[in-house]
C-alpha cells in the first residue's frame, strides 16, 4: 500500500473499484508477469494481482472503467477472460477453510496428547500419571470442543429431523470418550482415552476436508470455464446515441445493434439489415438460420453475416432462455433426492453399534460387573466402532480418483456424481456440440495450392466472422504461414479484400447461396474457389460410444436438430437417433427411460439441452458448452474429444469398487476389534494402534487409483 | 522427572506456537494461490523498486 505509485500518485485520492476476471488461459511464470505489468499500462488500471491456481486476474481500477474495456485490455495481452460476478469471486472457499482450521486444531491436540500418553503407555505410576492425564485433558477438551463442531452440528440436525448419519455415532462416541475419561483422571483411574478422542476427530476431519476441497476445486475450474452467454449490448437512445448496456439492464424497446459474431442479450424484432443466426445454443439446429425485417429472434443467439438493429421485445426473466431456466430448476430436484454411499451405510452401521455397546453394558451389569466396569466396556465399544476407516474410505478414494480425473481432462464436481456416474446403465448424447464440435470446420481445404493458402490465411485472420476463425485454425494447425497484404478491408455482409502484391485478393460470400456453409476465395481475375464448411464430428466420437456400449451403457441421440442434420451421424456412430426435440421432449423421454428403471447418463451442451442434463440420473458437458449446460451437468471434460466420457465412466467403477475394498476393510477391522472390545480387553493403546492402522490401510488402498485414468 | 517441569511447556508452547503461524499465514490468504507461489519465483524483477 505505501509503494510509491509515480504514474498514478495524483489519482490516489479517487476510490478505485476492483473487478475480478476468469482467464482460464494462464499458465506459467510468464503469463502471471505479462498481465501484472502489462495490465497498469492501461489507462485506468492501477494494478492487476494474478492468483493463478484459481485462474483469476483481480484488477484495481478507476470506476469509469467497464468490464468490457479491461476485457478488451486483457486481450490485448493473448488473453481469453470474462468477468466474474461478486459471489463467484468470494464465496468459494470458506467451508474448506473452517474445516483446516479444525483440522489443524485437531492435529496440534493429537501430537501433544499422543506423546503424554505414550508416557503413560510406558509406564509412568502415581503421580506422574495422574499429572499426564490432567495434562491430556486440557489439552483435549478445548480442542474438541472446537474442532468437534462441523460434526455436532450435523449430528444435531439429523436427530431432530429424526433420522441418523455417520456423525451420530462419531459424536456419541468422542463425547462419551471424553466423558469417561475426565471420570478417570478425576477419580484417579489408570485408563483415558483423549488421544483416541482427539485422533479419531483428526482424521474424520482429513476426510471431510479432502471432500471438500475436491468441490472448491472442480467448482473453480467450472467457473473458470463459465461463459457469459449475453453479459449485455449496445443500445442507442432516441437521439442516435450508442451506450453499453449490461444484460439485466436492458428493457422492452430499447434498440440493440448486434454485431457480426454477437450473441444476443435479450429477445427483440429486428428492424433493418438481414443476416444469417446460429440457434444451435438454443434449438441444436447447426444450419444458420436466415433472418430479415420484422423476424423474431431469441437471446443466446449468434448474429453470423451482418450487422442488424433488433428492438427488444423481452427481457430478463421473460426470454426463452428463463423458461428454460425455471424447467431445469424443476427437473433437478430430483437428483437431491440421491443419498450417498457413505450414508447409506450409516444407516446400518449406527443402530448396530449402538446396539452392541447397550448389549455389553447390559451383558456385563448381568454378569456383576458393575456399573463402573460395564459402563467402561460399553464405552471402549462406542470408541473402537467408531467409524473412523469408514470416514476416510470413501472421501479418499474419491478425491484419488477426481484428482487422476482431472489430468486426464474431466472436471467431476463432487464426490456423489462419481458415485451416480459407476451407476449409470445408458448413455443419452445430444448431437450438436456433443456428438459434434459445435462450431464449422473446413471441408475441401485440399482444393487449395499453397500459395492460395497463405493468402486465404492472411484475409481469415483480419476478420472476426466465425468462418474466418475456422479457417484459420486450421490452416494455421496445418503449419502455414500468411501471405503479406495491404490495404485491407472488411465490408460487413460481404467479406474481407486486400491486395497481394498486383492482384486484388477477397474472401467472402458466395455470389450464388449454397445449401450449406460456404465462403469464397477470390485471387486476381481467377474465378473463385469455393470453401465449404460443416460442423465435424468430435474426435474419437466412435471410439467412445464403442467403449461406453461395452461398459454396459448403451447409446442413444436426442437432437433438437432436423431429421435431414441428425440422420448422417446417426448412421456413422450406429446408435438409433430421435431429432427435432424440443427442451421439453428431450426432458420426458428422459423421464420415460428413468421410469423405465434405466440410470441415464446424460451427455449434452446447449442450453436446450439444460432440462435434460438436469433430470439425467448423472451428466456430463463439454468445456465448450454453453454456462447452463455447464451448470447443470456433475462433470465437465476438456478438449475436443469424446473420449474422457468413456474414462470417466470406467474411473467411477473402479473408484467405487476400492470404495468397497474400503469398506470390507473398516469392517473386518470391527469383527476383529469388536469381540475385543466386548470382552474388556481393550485398553487405550490397543485402541489407539487399531485405529490408526486402520486408517492407513484405507489409505493406502485409496491411493491405487492415483492412475487410474491411464490404464487402458 | 524435574525436566519434566520444564520440558512440557516448552513442548507445548512449541506447538501452540506453530498452530498460532498456521492460523496466521492461513488469515493472511498465504495459501490461497499456491501455485502461483511456486511459479512467481521464477520472475525476473525488470526494475527494482
Amino acid at each position: 500500500m505505501n509503494a510509491p505509485l509515480p504514474a498514478q500518485g495524483l489519482l490516489a485520492a479517487t476510490p478505485l473499484a476492483e473487478t475480478s476476471f476468469s482467464v482460464p488461459g494462464m499458465r506459467c511464470a510468464g503469463c502471471i508477469s505479462k498481465l501484472e505489468t502489462g495490465l497498469p499500462r492501461t489507462e485506468g488500471i492501477v494494478s492487476a494481482r494474478v492468483n493463478l491456481t484459481a485462474k483469476r486476474v483481480a484488477i484495481a481500477h478507476l470506476p469509469a472503467l467497464t468490464p468490457p474495456e479491461m476485457q478488451a485490455a486483457i486481450a490485448g495481452l493473448g488473453f481469453e477472460a470474462q468477468p466474474l460476478g461478486q459471489a463467484l469471486a468470494s464465496d468459494a472457499a470458506d467451508d474448506s477453510r473452517e474445516l483446516l482450521r479444525a483440522m489443524a486444531v485437531a492435529g496440534f491436540a493429537a501430537m501433544n496428547v499422543m506423546l503424554l500418553s505414550v508416557s503413560v503407555w510406558s509406564g509412568a505410576t502415581g503421580a506422574t500419571r495422574e499429572l499426564f492425564h490432567w495434562l491430556s485433558a486440557m489439552i483435549a477438551l478445548p480442542a474438541v470442543a472446537y474442532a468437534g463442531r462441523p460434526f455436532f452440528k450435523s449430528a444435531w440436525a439429523a436427530l431432530r429431523s429424526g433420522h441418523t448419519n455417520m456423525d451420530v455415532p462419531i459424536s456419541i462416541g468422542v463425547t462419551l470418550a471424553c466423558a469417561l475419561s475426565l471420570y478417570e483422571t478425576v477419580t484417579g483411574g489408570a485408563h483415558a482415552y483423549f488421544d483416541s478422542a482427539v485422533m479419531l476427530l483428526f482424521f474424520l476431519l482429513t476426510g471431510r476436508w479432502l471432500d471438500s476441497v475436491m468441490r472448491d476445486r472442480a467448482r473453480d475450474g467450472v467457473s473458470a470455464l463459465l461463459r457469459n452467454t449475453a453479459p449485455g449490448a449496445l443500445v442507442s437512445d432516441a437521439e442516435g446515441r450508442t451506450y453499453w448496456c449490461a444484460a439485466a439492464a436492458l428493457q422492452p424497446g430499447m434498440v440493440m445493434h448486434v454485431a457480426t459474431g454477437e450473441r444476443l442479450a435479450a429477445d427483440g424484432v429486428v428492424l433493418d439489415g438481414a443476416s444469417q443466426f446460429d440457434r444451435s445454443l438454443l434449438t441444436g439446429e447447426s444450419v444458420p438460420v436466415p433472418v430479415a425485417l420484422g423476424a423474431l429472434v431469441h437471446a443466446g443467439t449468434l448474429n453470423l453475416t451482418a450487422p442488424v438493429r433488433v428492438q427488444v421485445t423481452a427481457a430478463g426473466a421473460d426470454t426463452a432462455i428463463a423458461d428454460i431456466a425455471r424447467l431445469m430448476e424443476q427437473a433437478g430436484q430430483s437428483k437431491s433426492r440421491y443419498v450417498r454411499i457413505a450414508d447409506r451405510a450409516a444407516r446400518l452401521y449406527a443402530p448396530a453399534v449402538h446396539t452392541l455397546a447397550l448389549l455389553s453394558l447390559v451383558g456385563w451389569m448381568i454378569a456383576g460387573a458393575g456399573w463402573h466396569g460395564s459402563l467402561l466396556i460399553a464405552i471402549s465399544v462406542l470408541i473402537i466402532t467408531c467409524p473412523c476407516a469408514l470416514g476416510l474410505a470413501v472421501p479418499v478414494a474419491q478425491i484419488v480418483a477426481a484428482g487422476a480425473l482431472m489430468r486426464a481432462g474431466v472436471l467431476v464436481k463432487d464426490g456423489s456424481a462419481l458415485e451416480r456416474l459407476a451407476d449409470a446403465d445408458a448413455a443419452v448424447f445430444d448431437k450438436t456440440g456433443t456428438l459434434t464440435l459445435g462450431r464449422p470446420e473446413p471441408l475441401n481445404l485440399d482444393v487449395l495450392t499453397p500459395a492460395q493458402k497463405s493468402v486465404a490465411l492472411a484475409l481469415a485472420q483480419s476478420s472476426r466472422h466465425p468462418l474466418s476463425e475456422a479457417l484459420r485454425r486450421s490452416l494455421i494447425a496445418s503449419g502455414i504461414t500468411p501471405a503479406t497484404l495491404t490495404d485491407i478491408t472488411e465490408t460487413p455482409g460481404t467479406g474481407v479484400s486486400a491486395r497481394c502484391g498486383d492482384a486484388n485478393v477477397a474472401l467472402g460470400r458466395p455470389e450464388t447461396i449454397a445449401a450449406g456453409l460456404a465462403c469464397a476465395l477470390t485471387i486476381g481475375d481467377a474465378p473463385p474457389v469455393m470453401l465449404d464448411f460443416a460442423d465435424a464430428m468430435r474426435p474419437a466420437a466412435a471410439a467412445a460410444v464403442a467403449q461406453l456400449a461395452a461398459l454396459g451403457l448403451p447409446g442413444s441421440i436426442l437432437s433438437g436438430d432436423s431429421v435431414t442434420g441428425v440422420a448422417p451421424v446417426a448412421a456413422e456412430l450406429g446408435l438409433p437417433a430421435q431429432a427435432a426435440m424440443l427442451p421439453q421432449d428431450k426432458l420426458e423421454a428422459i423421464a420415460a427411460l428413468t421410469a423405465n428403471g434405466a440410470k441415464v447418463l446424460m451427455v449434452g451442451d446447449g442450453l436446450n439441452d439444460g432440462p435434460a442434463l438436469a433430470a439425467g440420473y448423472v451428466s456430463m458437458a463439454p468445456a465448450s458448452a454453453s454456462d447452463a449446460g455447464q451448470n447443470a451437468a456433475d462433470a465437465v471434460f476438456l478438449g475436443d474429444s469424446l473420449l474422457p466420457v468413456a474414462t470417466a465412466v470406467r474411473v467411477a467403477r473402479a473408484t467405487q469398487r476400492i470404495v468397497r475394498q474400503n469398506f470390507a476393510l473398516a469392517i473386518g477391522y470391527n469383527v476383529i476389534a469388536v469381540p475385543l472390545a466386548i470382552a474388556g480387553l481393550v485398553t487405550p493403546l490397543i485402541a489407539a494402534l487399531a485405529m490408526s492402522g486402520s486408517s492407513l490401510l484405507v489409505i493406502g488402498n485409496a491411493l491405487r487409483l492415483r492412475n487410474a485414468a491411464n490404464a487402458k | 522427572m524435574n525436566g519434566l517441569v520444564f520440558l512440557i511447556p516448552v513442548a507445548l508452547l512449541l506447538g501452540l506456537g506453530g498452530l498460532a503461524a498456521f492460523f496466521w499465514s492461513l488469515r493472511t490468504g498465504q495459501f490461497d494461490d499456491l501455485d502461483g507461489a511456486a511459479a512467481r519465483i521464477l520472475i525476473e524483477d525488470e526494475d527494482a523498486d
